[in-house]
């Protein structure tokens, strides 16, 4: 499924992690190139922490091959850790210290010598807007804050990779769009980004090309708008749920996809705009939405709609 | 992995490098912007054993080996807070920071290894146990219950001794479910210990089972034996037997709470 791995940044081949009998990544293979912004999207326990933990080398790999900068990260773990920035989804951040503090200490464990890091963290506080909180404990930030404070850790080292693990998970829409932006500004500067994610929206916009992973498989692969015009079309509409429509619907549109949705009606069909006005015409009631279609239905399609655990 | 190769592989030599000391640093960063938290209750609570039980005690007590009370149990008592700082340095604080912080994961996404997490916790609880233990040590001098100056040798035993409690520790904290288990390392392990490693009385007056059982099995033996040698130079070749169990037994803790932590944490 992928391609042009063969100069990839990071490449993995027959990837494989298995925990005693529980298959947490099966043979997956994927090449993410220099430059780029990656996602790894899929449901709770699709495998994404996993194969982004074995990228960070912090996870032996099962079977399989993983090299990032064509260095093999069963042999070569210190130099890739050097190279790459990690700002994981669970708080680690030292709550002993404040803010600029952790970021001198995380430096401090790439040999980065203090009047460097206070520099970088100067720069990083600026970048970030977080300059107030400078001398502020850990545990008197807002969890938007920590966040920042854990993405400005990860850049600490400036790397080359950045890995980010579902990064606006828990956030107001303000901080959200403020991590974005910065995730923006530095795949411009030419950072290459991991990223998983479940919110289908920050994935749609910040991606380039992604994978959607379920249960340990890769199940589809690319960029996000041609994946939803491959498996849902441009187009839904949406009616609230009426019997008297979907039997209209399914004797008229034989061929149009209908899925019941939360007492709605999602109409999928090459041609919806013109269906849109026959609904209107015919039922003349309020609350039928012609819509574009997005990843998340695209999302929900590939990967059901079975709650995970 | 059979049962046999699965022993030895607890006694795998770690990788480790200069590394280790970046995450001792980390630990004494934190200690030094507590300090005054950190320096008073080792002060303090030792402070009361020596005036409750040397002079309270001690007035019901005959002297032991030629020694008032008090004299009797005060290098006992610097020994003692070297092991209760280093062995609780390394299972409440340490398993605070694997667990709950998740201090170990932030650190093993960086250069540094998970070997050197452990080594560097091992290291900074064996230096709690020279601050502490130092601590205890001018009191005592002070109290005027030293009478030789090879006292001077203690403080660089404390760390030793401390990297031996210290791997103890360790190896607990990594085969322990939850912080509440550590009750059991505490109370059915450390106070017995405490009680009977010849610290308030000779070890010589036990019966003979359970002075074959502490001196195999409570390094606070061999820690009290030498300290009380030590503080008050009284030397003789029984303290060969104490330094070399010692000896023996702090690398092979090192060694396999670093594997047994490497076993817990990279699955």
């Amino acid at each position: 499924m992928s391609q042009n791995t063969d100069d990839a940044l990071i490449k993995a081949k027959n990837l494989t992690k298995k925990y005693r009998d529980f298959t947490a990544v099966d043979s997956i293979n994927f090449g993410i190139s220099n430059g780029e912004c990656f996602g790894l999207l899929g449901p709770n326990g699709a495998g994404k922490t996993t194969t982004i933990k074995m990228i960070q080398c912090v996870l032996p790999l099962t079977a399989g091959a993983l090299m990032v900068a064509g260095m093999d990260v069963t042999k070569r773990s210190r130099e890739i850790k050097a190279m790459i920035g990690i700002a994981p989804q669970e708080d680690n951040l030292d709550p002993d210290f404040t803010v600029v503090y952790n970021l001198v200490v995380y430096a401090r464990y790439f040999d980065i010598p203090k009047t460097e890091s206070l520099a970088r963290a100067g720069q990083l506080l600026k970048f970030m807007q977080l300059e107030e909180k400078r001398d502020v404990l850990i545990g008197n930030l807002s969890s938007g804050m920590k966040r920042r404070v854990i993405l400005m850790r990860a850049l600490i080292n400036q790397p080359q990779i950045l890995i980010l693990d579902e990064p606006t998970t828990g956030l107001d829409p303000q901080a959200r769009h403020l991590i974005w932006d910065k995730i923006k500004r530095l795949k411009k500067q030419g950072v290459t980004i991991v990223l998983t994610t479940h919110y289908m929206e920050e994935a749609a916009h910040l991606c380039d090309r992604m994978l959607i992973m379920d249960n340990g498989k890769i199940i589809e692969e690319g960029n996000p708008e041609t994946l939803v015009k491959k498996h849902v079309g441009e187009e839904v509409l949406e009616v609230a749920y009426d019997e008297k429509v979907m039997d209209y619907l399914k004797s008229s549109f034989p061929e149009a996809k209908l899925e019941i949705v939360n007492d709605r009606i999602q109409v999928f069909s090459s041609q919806p705009r013109g269906l849109f006005t026959e609904i209107l015409d015919k039922f003349s009631f309020k609350g039928a939405i012609l819509r574009n279609a997005n990843l998340e239905d695209t999302f929900l399609k590939l990967t059901g709609r079975r709650l995970r655990e | 992995m059979n049962e046999k190769a699965y022993v030895i592989s607890i006694f795998n030599l770690p990788k480790l490098s200069y590394r280790m000391w970046l995450v001792w640093r980390r630990n004494f960063d934190v200690f030094m912007k507590t300090y005054l938290v950190n320096f008073i209750p080792p002060l303090v609570e030792p402070l009361f054993y020596l005036v409750g039980l040397g002079y309270g005690l001690g007035g019901f007590v005959q002297p032991q080996e030629g020694l008032r009370y008090i004299a009797f149990i005060a290098p006992a008592l610097v020994a003692v807070s070297m092991m209760y700082s280093s062995f609780f340095e390394c299972t409440y604080a340490s398993f605070i920071r694997m667990y709950y912080q998740k201090t170990f994961n932030a650190i093993i996404a960086t250069p540094v290894n998970l070997e050197e997490v452990i080594a560097g916790e091992i290291l900074w609880g064996a230096t709690k146990s020279f601050i502490n233990s130092s601590i205890m040590l001018v009191v005592v001098l002070i109290f005027g219950l030293i009478t030789s100056p090879l006292f001077l040798l203690i403080p660089p035993l404390s760390f030793l001794i401390g990297i031996l409690f210290a791997s103890i520790a360790m190896c607990f904290t990594a085969i322990i479910p939850n912080i509440d288990s550590f009750n059991y390392p505490s109370f059915l392990y450390i106070t017995p210990m405490f009680i009977l490693s010849g610290t308030f009385f000779t070890i010589t007056g036990l019966p003979q089972p359970i002075q074959i059982f502490a001196k195999i099995f409570f390094p606070l033996t061999h820690a009290v034996a030498l300290s009380r040698a030590l503080a008050l130079g009284r030397i003789n070749s029984s303290l060969l037997f104490n330094l070399g169990w010692i000896l023996i037994a702090a690398p092979v803790f090192f060694i396999a709470a670093i594997n047994l932590m490497k076993r817990r944490l990279i699955k």
